[in-house]
C-alpha cells in the first residue's frame, strides 16, 4: 500500500509541505505541483526538509510547471524526478491512493 | 485504470482548472478510462458558454467541450454550487425562474451524489484546486 501526495502551493505561502510530509509514511510518493515546484529548487530555506524526506521517500515535481515558472532543470534539488503529465498519471496509477494537501 | 477527477476552482484564477485539464487529456491519451470530471465550487464556472477570452488566450471552457467530445467525457456540474454562481441549464431556469441558461454544451447539472458515485466505481479520485 502506498500513496501519492500532491502537493500545489509554495512552501513559502502555506504549509501544506509541512502537513504532508508530518503525516506521510515511508514509501510516499510526493508530488510538488503549480506553485509548489518551488519547493524543488536548491538553495531555499526547506531544502534541507526535501533533502530530508527524500531519505525514506520518493519525490517528484512536475517539469511544465518548473518551465512555466522559469526554473531550469540544473536548479532543482539533486534526487527530485521530473514528470510530465504522463508522469503524472503513471504515478497516480502506481500508487494505491492520492491525496490533494492543499 | 478508471479515474475520477474534481475541479474545485474557477477558470484563469487558479491553475486548477489548466491541471486537471492537462492531467484528464493526458491519461485520457494513455488509454485510462476517465469515468467523470466532476466541477465543484468555483469550479462550476469552467461549465459557462458565455466564456470569452482574448483570442490569443487558451479557451478553459471550449477545450473542456472537445475533450468531452473527442473521449465523450461527463462533465458534471455540482447543482448547489451552479445555483450560488448563477451556472445555468433548462431544468435549472424552469425551476428557479431564469429568463435564460449559459451552461456549455456537454456539461450537466447534476447533485454531490455523482461525485460520491465517481469515487465508487473509479480506481483512483485526483483533486485539483484548494
Amino acid at each position: 500500500m502506498s500513496d501519492l501526495y500532491t502537493i500545489n502551493k509554495s512552501p513559502f505561502e502555506k504549509n501544506s509541505l509541512d502537513s504532508a510530509l508530518k503525516f506521510s509514511k515511508a514509501g510516499t510518493a510526493v508530488l510538488l505541483y503549480e506553485d509548489a515546484v518551488y519547493a524543488a529548487v536548491k538553495g531555499t530555506a526547506v531544502e534541507e526538509q526535501i533533502k530530508a524526506a527524500m531519505g525514506d521517500k520518493k519525490v517528484y515535481a512536475l517539469g511544465p510547471d518548473l518551465a512555466a515558472r522559469g526554473i531550469a532543470e540544473d536548479r532543482v534539488i539533486d534526487g527530485v524526478e521530473l514528470v510530465d503529465y504522463t508522469g503524472f498519471v503513471d504515478l497516480v496509477e502506481a500508487n494505491d491512493k492520492v491525496q490533494a494537501w492543499v | 485504470m478508471k479515474l475520477a477527477v474534481q475541479v474545485n476552482e474557477g477558470p484563469y484564477q487558479h491553475q486548477a482548472s489548466d491541471s486537471a485539464y492537462m492531467f484528464t487529456k493526458a491519461a485520457l491519451e494513455k488509454g485510462h478510462e476517465v469515468f467523470r470530471v466532476f466541477f465543484y465550487h468555483d469550479g462550476v464556472n469552467n461549465g459557462t458558454r458565455m466564456t470569452t477570452p482574448p483570442q490569443d488566450d487558451r479557451h478553459v471552457v471550449n477545450r473542456w467541450v472537445e475533450l468531452a467530445e473527442k473521449y465523450d467525457l461527463d462533465l458534471v456540474i455540482c447543482v448547489a454550487a451552479a445555483q450560488r454562481r448563477g451556472i445555468v441549464d433548462e431544468g435549472e431556469a424552469e425551476r428557479n425562474g431564469k429568463d435564460g441558461t449559459n451552461i456549455a454544451d456537454k456539461f450537466r447539472i447534476s447533485g454531490l451524489g455523482q461525485l460520491i458515485e465517481a469515487a465508487i466505481q473509479c480506481d483512483r479520485t485526483v483533486v485539483f484546486g484548494d
